[in-house]
Parts: C-alpha cells; structure tokens; sequence
C-alpha cells in the first residue's frame, strides 16, 4: 500500500524529496505534466479529455512536522530544535532517524533517578533533551551527522484494530495519498494537483504553487486533528473517527467558501457519503494561502479525522479514508460536468 | 447638517459577517449603481464600483465584513456552540443578543463559572429557545453565522450602534462618492470582504485593481475615556489621518496630501498613531511591486462593542477629506 511508504518516508518542512519523489514515480504514466516548482512543490497536471475549462486544483502537503540538529555537543549528543508545532511533552524517549543515510537516534533526557522531586512535575524543555546516536565523542559523531540535518520520528506503519491505520506524517501523507489515487483513478476530469511544501512552517509553498495554476476552484485535503474522550461535550470534539470525512467551517486561515461548501455537502448527500463538520475555529492549512493569491478563488478544506497529530503516531479509520476518497471523487466529477 | 442618518443606520444593520456579505453587498450596489461606470463582484465576494477617469488609479477600500460568530454544535437540549468571526470579547458578548441570516434571534450566556476571569467562548452557549436539538436544527445550522443584535441609536453629537467597524467606513465612502463633481482620477471602490479575518478581501481586490494609490475608510480606537490608554485620538477632533497602526506605515505622499487637504480646505484632522491594529491599507500597500497608501480614520468609543460610537461631526469630516483627496489632481 503506497500509504505504508509514503508515511515511512522522511519529509520535514524543508527537506521533502524523498516524500517528493515517491509521489513522482507512483504517478508516472497517469498525469500528462509533473513539475517540480523553484520553491520544491510538486505540480501536476492531468488534462482529461475535455481541458482548458475552469481550473480545479487540488492540494495536499507533502511535509511532517520534525526536528533539525542544531549543535553536536563535545560528548557527541545532538541538540535540536523543532521544525512545525511540536508538543515538546511527547518527545522525550522517543527513536528517531537522522539525515538522509536515516541514522539511527534516540531523543534522551536525564533519567527519572537524578531528577529532582520538583521536576517530576515540570515539562522537559527542548534544551533539556538531545539526540542520542551512540557516538562517544563530537569527532565521532560529526563523522554520520552535521548541523542542519533534518530528523524525522521512527515510527513504523500498523495496521490495528478495526480498520485502524497507525503512522507517522498522516498530517498530511493521507492527502498526498488521496490526491495519488485520484489522479490515478482514471476519472475523466482536468485537474491540477499540488503537493506542497513547508505547510507546518507557515504554508509556505501553497501561495506560489496558487500563483502558478491560477485555479477557478481548490480541494485542500488534509489530516486533520480528532480528540475524542467520554468527559467530553460534543462542542470540545473537533472530529469523530469514523464518521467520514471533514468538512472545513472556518479556521484561523479560512472562512470557507459558504456556497462551495452547501454543494459539496448536497454531494454528499446525494451519493451517501458520511460527512461531519470540523468544530473548530483553531488550526489552518494550505487554503489560507491558496484562496487569497491573485483574485482569489473560492477554496473547500476536506479532511481524514487523524489522532494524535503532530506526535511521533497518529491513527486514522480505512473507511473515513475511503469515504473521503468518494466524497473528492464525486466532487470532482460535477465540477468536471460544470456543475460548481 | 446634512447628516443622513438614515443611511447610516441602513448601512450598519444589515446582515455580513465575514465570509458571508451577500446582503450587504445588495445594499450597497443598490446605493451606488446611479454614480458609477462599472461595478463587479470578485471571487472572494469583494463589490468593486469604478468611476471612470484618465488619471491616477486610487483604490478606496472600507470593509462591509462584520465580527460574528460561528455555530460549531448543537446538543440535545438544543443549545448552540459556536466560535468567533474576528476580535469577539467573551465579555461584551455575555447577555448579548444576536440574529442569524434566516431572522433567528438568540441570547449569548454562560456556563456558570467560579470567577468571571475563567469566561471564554468555549464556555458560553446560544439559546434560541428551542426545547430540544430537532428544533433548534430547524432554525440554525452547523457552519451558519450571526451578529450581533442591537438597535441603532443617536443624538445630536454622536451615532451608538454595534458595527461602526466599518459601516461607517462604507458611509463615508458613498457619501463621498456622492457629493463627488468630475475629477480625472480613475476611482475604484471597494467593499471589501473579510477584513476582520485578516485582510483577505482586500489583497485579492488590490491584485485585481493594480491602483498607483490606495485609502482605507475604517474606525481606529480612542484616548479620551475615564483612564483609557494613552492615545491621542478623540471623538469632535476631526477625521484621523493614520500615521502608523500594526498592519501599515502609511506613506509619507499620501499622508501628507491628506494634510495639505484638510488645512486648505479647513477640515478638522488629527494625527493618528495607533500601537495595534490594522486595516485594509495594511494588506493593499504590499500588493505586487507596492502601492503608496494612506488610512482615513473615524475615530471610534468601544470598537467591536454593541454600543460603538462616533461623532457626527468627524464622519461628515472624514467625507469632506475622502471627497477632498479623491478631487486632487495626483
């Protein structure tokens, strides 16, 4: 399943050619035009075989969340710094894999017998942590390592329980791979699809990949945070796994086309697709750029609810990804028909 | 004074909150088709007039956008969740009233809380009087949108009324284009959309426009209230010409004929030099190779309340100035 290699591979905002080149080998041969941009987003083009209508671009970011080494200390321990929103309470004791050779890593921190009784109850700080590779010395380890290496979490794809998939980089690997399988799926529609770079650092790929296709309309596909929890409120649950696929409101990015989004929910409903509502104004994805490049298009977030985001693992359900498949699939097809 | 109150008062109630400014939009094409050339509507929702001239192009935007809030959830018992369009205050939302695109009113209040300090919007709720979820899904929907709801209220010196921000920017700028004569000046008129998002109508409609000049209409803050924060800017003083805010350091040739405009022609100005905040100057001025922009400000008591305020005197000021600018061969 190419879900397995694309989570597995390393894509750090910055450094996504491996991730990049993934998707370029799975869509050759199924896209007419596939450009890598001065800023590293992969551009593609599938012309269908009634091209040159009104644009439709889809987007899904290539890059994860992760660390990058910023100094090698004289025992041969790495310091770092995170690279996206990381919750620095989930690194410590954690495996990693360094540089392009994926050295081998461990995220170490002073053991819980030398800590002092107050700092049981205090986060460890990022100063506090380092990259443990087992070298014995700076000479030694700046021989596998330099400064300015990406790290990615070591985290390998499971399938669990009923229909659950566990990985690192779903956000947002699980719309790369959505956006793989549309354009291989044989629908006869013109699209552009983007995948993007450095999204987790400020989306920053997504408004130059805007600016190139000009699109009419845009699909962001997204891995999008799910947290659900007994003692909850159904206000305090963002997305339900499960219960199909995400549509977006309103984030700190976007305030979503409200007419693009009634027809992709009458599409839904029409086809029998489970759909949810993402309850949350918090969060943003690549259409906060994407619909506010040159004039403007109207833009439509559509996300896989994905736990523990940002984290070393995330899950999400086989059939919210199917049920996203679908609802994409017939979105393109009316807006091929001109129906959007 | 000519003051027309009832368009203010039109103005600053009809329905818009950011990302949903189709009635305004109406409202506004109805007043102005009779004084421009062309008028359009962009991809983002952005009404741009445009009076036609063989000068200088000049953009003048002033927001239609309203702060707001969005339903997230609606429980069992019918009660609604919901989430902010721009900068809503827990507090000046507390007990508040407000009213949906469908008519629907609903009141704001809080889950009852240990201290006042722990009031956020994730612990308010609507009520709009449903007795269970069925009904309220009938009145209100995920993803629907409302604002607030009070009325329109003035005297002699001053307008009190929720949406000043940026009602009043779009009256001063249809008066304006109003009581214009002939000028040379190519104006387009902008409406723009989501402006208390982040600018966001504003740069689409700069891109599209490509104007040599650009001028926000939008309220600024005060400094004139038992122990507010310092702040030079009054109600009676004049229009605002904004120096800087958060979003723009406005450009000095822009700025300055603004001034030579309000002394020549005796208008009351003052110098506005704002710590915070930004209009649509902010996301015009660094629009494509860069556009020399400046900011007319109505100063304005309890921006994003229900109870905003300005004072006749300094909006009839701020349309003198915008009339005066766009008059001025550039």
């Amino acid at each position: 399943m190419l879900l397995r290699e694309l989570t597995e591979a390393s894509g750090v905002s910055g450094n996504e050619k491996e991730v990049r080149d993934l998707i370029k080998s799975s869509l050759e041969g199924y896209v007419d035009h596939m450009e890598t941009d001065r800023i590293g987003n992969l551009i593609v083009h599938k012309k269908g075989s009634n091209p040159g209508g009104k644009k439709l671009m889809i987007a899904a970011h290539m890059d994860e969340v992760g660390l990058i080494v910023k100094d090698v200390d004289s025992s041969g321990l790495l310091k770092f710094m995170p690279v996206g929103g990381i919750d620095k309470r989930v690194l410590v004791s954690k495996a990693v894999r360094i540089g392009d050779k994926k050295l081998p890593g461990v995220i170490g921190a002073k053991p819980i017998h030398l800590q002092k009784r107050n700092e049981w109850s205090k986060v460890l700080d990022i100063d506090d942590l380092y990259i443990d590779i087992g070298a014995n010395s700076k000479e030694e380890a700046e021989k596998q390592v330099s400064i300015g290496d990406y790290v990615s979490f070591d985290t390998a794809y499971m399938e669990m329980g009923n229909g659950v998939i566990k990985a690192k980089a779903l956000d947002d690997r699980v719309g790369c791979s959505l956006l793989i399988d549309i354009l291989k799926s044989g629908i006869d529609a013109e699209i552009y699809g983007a995948f993007t770079v450095m999204e987790e650092v400020g989306l920053v790929g997504a408004g130059p990949a805007a600016f190139r296709i000009k699109p009419d309309m845009a699909i962001v596909l997204e891995g999008t945070l799910c947290f659900e929890m007994d003692e909850l409120d159904s206000h305090q649950m963002p997305t339900m796994m499960g219960k199909g696929p995400v549509i977006s409101l309103i984030d700190r990015t976007t305030v979503y086309d409200r007419n693009l989004r009634d027809l992709v929910v009458k599409i839904a409903e029409q086809n029998a697709i489970p759909y949810q509502y993402r309850k949350t104004s918090m969060g943003g994805n690549d259409s906060g750029k994407i619909h506010i490049t040159g004039t403007g298009c109207a833009t439509t977030g559509i996300s896989v609810p994905t736990r523990y985001i940002h984290s070393p693992l995330s899950l999400i359900s086989k059939s919210d990804y199917d049920n996203t498949y679908n609802l994409v699939e017939a979105i393109v097809k009316e807006f091929e028909k001109g129906a959007i | 004074m000519d003051f027309n109150v009832e368009l203010l008062e039109k103005l600053v109630s009809v329905y818009g909150p950011s990302g949903d400014e189709s009635l305004i939009s109406t409202t506004i094409r109805q007043e102005i088709s009779d004084y421009v050339d062309e008028i359009s509507t962009d991809a983002l929702g952005n009404l741009i007039a445009r009076k036609k001239g063989n000068g200088k192009k000049i953009m003048i935007s002033a927001h239609m956008d309203q702060i707001g809030f969005i339903i997230t959830d609606i429980d069992k018992d019918g009660f609604l969740r919901f989430g902010n369009i721009g900068g809503i205050s827990p507090d000046i939302s507390l007990s508040q009233k407000v009213i949906f695109k469908n008519g629907t009113i609903g009141a704001i209040f809080s889950e009852p809380l240990e201290k006042s300090t722990e009031r956020k919007l994730e612990n308010m709720y609507m009520d709009i009087g449903a007795k269970d979820k069925e009904e309220a899904e009938k009145m209100v929907g995920i993803g629907d949108m409302c604002i607030y709801y009070s009325p329109f209220a003035h005297n002699e010196n001053v307008v009190f009324t929720p949406y000043l921000d940026d009602r009043v920017g779009c009256f001063v700028a249809i008066e304006a284009l109003k009581r214009l004569s002939d000028t040379d000046n190519d104006l387009y008129f902008v409406f723009s959309v989501q402006e208390e998002v982040g600018l966001r109508g504003a740069r689409t409609a700069a891109y599209g426009i490509e104007p040599d000049f650009g001028i926000a209409v939008d309220v600024t803050a005060h400094g004139d209230t038992p122990k507010a924060k310092r702040f030079a800017v009054g109600l009676h003083k004049g229009a605002a010409i904004k120096v800087k805010d958060n979003s723009i350091i406005t450009h000095p040739s822009v700025r300055n004929t603004l001034i030579d405009i309000a002394r020549e022609e005796n208008i009351p100005y003052q110098l506005e030099v704002l710590e915070f905040g930004g209009t649509d100057s902010g996301a015009i001025h660094v629009t494509k190779t860069g556009v020399p922009s400046g900011v007319i400000s109505i100063p304005t008591r309890y921006v994003h309340s229900t109870v905003e305020m300005a004072s006749k005197e300094d909006i009839e000021s701020s349309i003198a100035l915008l009339k005066g600018y766009l008059s001025k061969k550039l």
